[in-house]
């Protein structure tokens, strides 16, 4: 797909443990095109973190490592750029947001010189310029009287409050894709609901690309236009939204949407599939969902399934996609 | 934090307070009659009373002990046995170099002990790490007094680069301060910069491995700004901690580092002063020592609360 922002070919992730190399994502592959809301979703403990920081570098080497793949942004792979050029794309043409607010704002600094820093390091702009545009942004997130918040440290701000900020920064230089990790799930459940719109919005007005990765279909319902199923560091399925709830054809995204909360309802997440993730140290072979799936035969055991092509934009990594045809959504 | 300096300046009166109280014991304390130790074996009956009289020791306890409180306030602490001037004047005139020797130390400390540490944090087990931390170790285990010796012995006999002693006041001449007392310095330094360096290590260690870490690189900042701002500002809390205790540490060192490179300062004043028995002399140099020493705590517990922002000072009253 030449019109792809970003195109994630084969990435493939491992780190090295005490117990030998765990292969944390295991040839994943896809594509967010400019202005789309692309949903991540999987288990927690699924890879969905370790693809998001391999594109960017930010996984730390060691243990990580990334063994093959690319991760083609505007045309140059991120994988294989200079870290200094790397660098100029970092908070410029991609921003970030992390799972956990609490702990990803540094304490030691007054959060409008975080996004300040920001701006004065790509944006090439002074400290009152500078300054101006982080009371700007506050405001934009959603954060009342910014003028005089800027001052403030981070243990001063609520979480939900601390994952504004973040926004602020990661928002700070007009990036073309925003890659959000679980942004509201360490948060209570209105401020996530808070949260997600503000995204929603900024997404609107900034026509930026976003990389959503959640463990909640209830969040991906809300927001992607497209999404990307993974399981045990390989992806499922991929499906446009509608596809996705009308006619998902991996057994595993089946489970998951028979195990689906609302947003209000988060807390019984995606538990209702008999069993758990496998052991990353040590995965069953074939397809990793075998043991876990109803469909599963002798041949799913044996062999990793290809990925199989049912429409435009809709695939997954299953054998039996003829078997799982005639879902129902409940 | 003007207002939590006063504060914590008026907790410091009761140590001092109870400092001083030991201060005073002490002369109470010398089994025997303090007058007789004093003379010496060859004073006659006469100059034993009259020293008793001198120190008052002739009055009742409570009368003894407000007069010593009394010329306290008023900055006197008497006359030394020995030299026949006031306490306070030839502590006076010694302090400075002390405070130099330990102010450079405590400079060399910092330099080279957070170098090492940061290089060693960030090349996290390679040979560098363990290149570094062996060198730390070596430091930590070699006696400063031993260390001086050596240095006098290569740098001064053998090269002949740097005098063996004397002390040159800075404000006199640099170069004179510089070629007189890098030797001390870096004898006294050694033990601490190991101990800093060790310290400032699994501070960055611990530091770098945290969120905001990984929201700085996300950022696009350049390493150096990753490591030298974002995580050293944090590392900083824990340190500081320390530097305060080795400034304290550094201060008492130096009276031995002193003595070995003839440097006249505290070191050899008090030494002096507790070998020949000069109790005011003692007295008075265990008041200013431990005094300087609380400086130094409510310095570094300044320090602390301007590195860690989490510290409620006198924002919140
Ligand atoms: N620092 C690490 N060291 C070793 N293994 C790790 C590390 N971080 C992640 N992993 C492995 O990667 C797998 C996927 O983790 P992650 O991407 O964080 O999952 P999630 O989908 O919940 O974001 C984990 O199950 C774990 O085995
Ligand atoms: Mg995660």
């Amino acid at each position: 797909m030449s019109d792809a922002l970003l195109s994630v070919r084969n990435l493939t992730t491992a780190f090295a443990t005490e117990s030998g190399r765990t292969i944390a994502v295991d040839d994943v592959s896809f594509d967010v095109r400019a202005g789309e809301a692309v949903g991540l979703i999987g288990e927690s403990g699924s890879g969905k973190s370790v693809a998001a920081l391999s594109i960017l570098g930010l996984l730390p080497t060691p243990p990580a490592r990334v063994l093959a793949g690319s991760a083609v942004f505007e045309g140059r792979d991120l994988l294989q750029m200079p870290a200094k050029e790397l660098r100029r794309i970092r908070g410029k043409r991609i921003g970030m947001i992390f799972q956990e607010p609490m702990t990803s704002l540094n304490p030691v600094f007054p959060i409008g010189e975080q996004i300040a820093e920001s701006l004065r390091l790509h944006e090439r702009i002074g400290n009152e310029a500078a300054r101006k545009r982080a009371i700007a942004l506050l405001d934009r997130v959603g954060i009342p009287s910014a003028s005089r918040r800027l001052d403030d440290y981070p243990h001063q701000l609520s979480g939900g409050m601390r994952q504004r900020v973040m926004i602020a920064i990661a928002l700070a230089c007009d990036p073309k894709l925003l890659i959000a990790d679980e942004p509201t799930t360490a948060l209570d459940v209105t401020v996530q609901a808070q949260l997600l719109d503000l995204l929603n919005d900024l997404r609107r007005e900034t026509g930026m690309a976003m990389l959503l990765i959640t463990h909640n279909m209830g969040v991906i319902a809300e927001f992607a236009d497209r999404v990307v199923v993974m399981y045990s560091g390989r992806v499922a399925e991929e499906a446009p939204i509608e596809t996705l709830f009308d006619a998902p054809r991996h057994p595993y995204t089946q489970g998951l949407l028979g195990a689906t909360p609302t947003l209000a309802q988060t807390e019984a997440r995606l538990r209702t599939i008999p069993g758990s993730l496998p052991d990353p140290a040590a995965p069953p072979p074939g397809c990793r969902f075998a043991p876990r799936c109803s469909f599963a035969d002798a041949e799913c055991s044996a062999a990793r399934p290809a990925e199989i092509s049912l429409a435009v934009g809709h695939r997954a990594a299953c054998r039996r996609t003829d078997a799982t045809k005639n879902w129902q959504a409940a | 934090m003007l207002a939590f300096a006063i504060k914590r300046l008026l907790h410091t009166i009761p140590i001092l307070a109870i400092v001083s109280l030991i201060a005073f014991g002490m002369i109470k304390l010398v089994p025997g009659d303090p007058a007789v130790v004093m003379g010496g074996t060859n004073a006659t009956a006469a100059e034993i009373d009259q020293i008793r009289r001198n120190l008052g020791l002739d009055q009742p306890f409570h009368v003894q002990l407000g007069a010593f409180y009394w010329n306290l306030l008023h900055g006197d602490l008497g006359n030394s046995l020995l030299l026949n001037v006031p306490v306070t004047s030839a502590i006076i005139e010694r302090l400075p170099a002390t405070l130099w020797l330990s102010a450079y130390a405590m400079l060399l400390t910092l330099i080279f002990g957070l170098a090492t540490g940061i290089i060693a944090a960030l090349r996290h087990n390679t040979w560098v790490d363990q290149a570094a931390t062996t060198l730390a170790l070596i430091g930590v285990s070699l006696p400063n007094f031993w260390l001086g010796l050596v240095m006098i012995v290569v740098f001064s006999v053998h090269l002949g680069w740097l005098p063996t002693s004397g002390f040159v006041d800075p404000a006199e001449s640099i170069v004179g301060f510089l070629r007189t007392a890098t030797m001390p310095a870096a004898a006294l330094a050694m033990l601490q910069i190991g101990l800093l360096a060790r310290i400032t290590r699994s501070a960055m260690l611990e530091v770098l491995r945290q969120d905001y870490v990984r929201t700085a690189r996300a950022k696009g900042l350049p390493e150096w700004v990753v490591v030298m701002k974002h995580a050293l500002a944090n590392a900083m809390i824990p340190i500081v901690t320390v530097v305060g205790l080795i400034f304290s540490v550094l201060i008492s060192g130096s009276i031995v580092i002193e003595t070995i490179f003839t440097i006249p300062g505290m070191g050899a004043l008090l030494g002096n002063a507790i070998l020949r028995r000069d109790y005011p002399m003692i007295q008075g140099g265990l008041l200013f020592v431990a005094a300087a020493l609380m400086l130094l705590n409510l310095l570094a517990d300044m320090l602390y609360a301007y590195f860690d922002p989490r510290v409620q000072v006198d924002r919140d009253g």
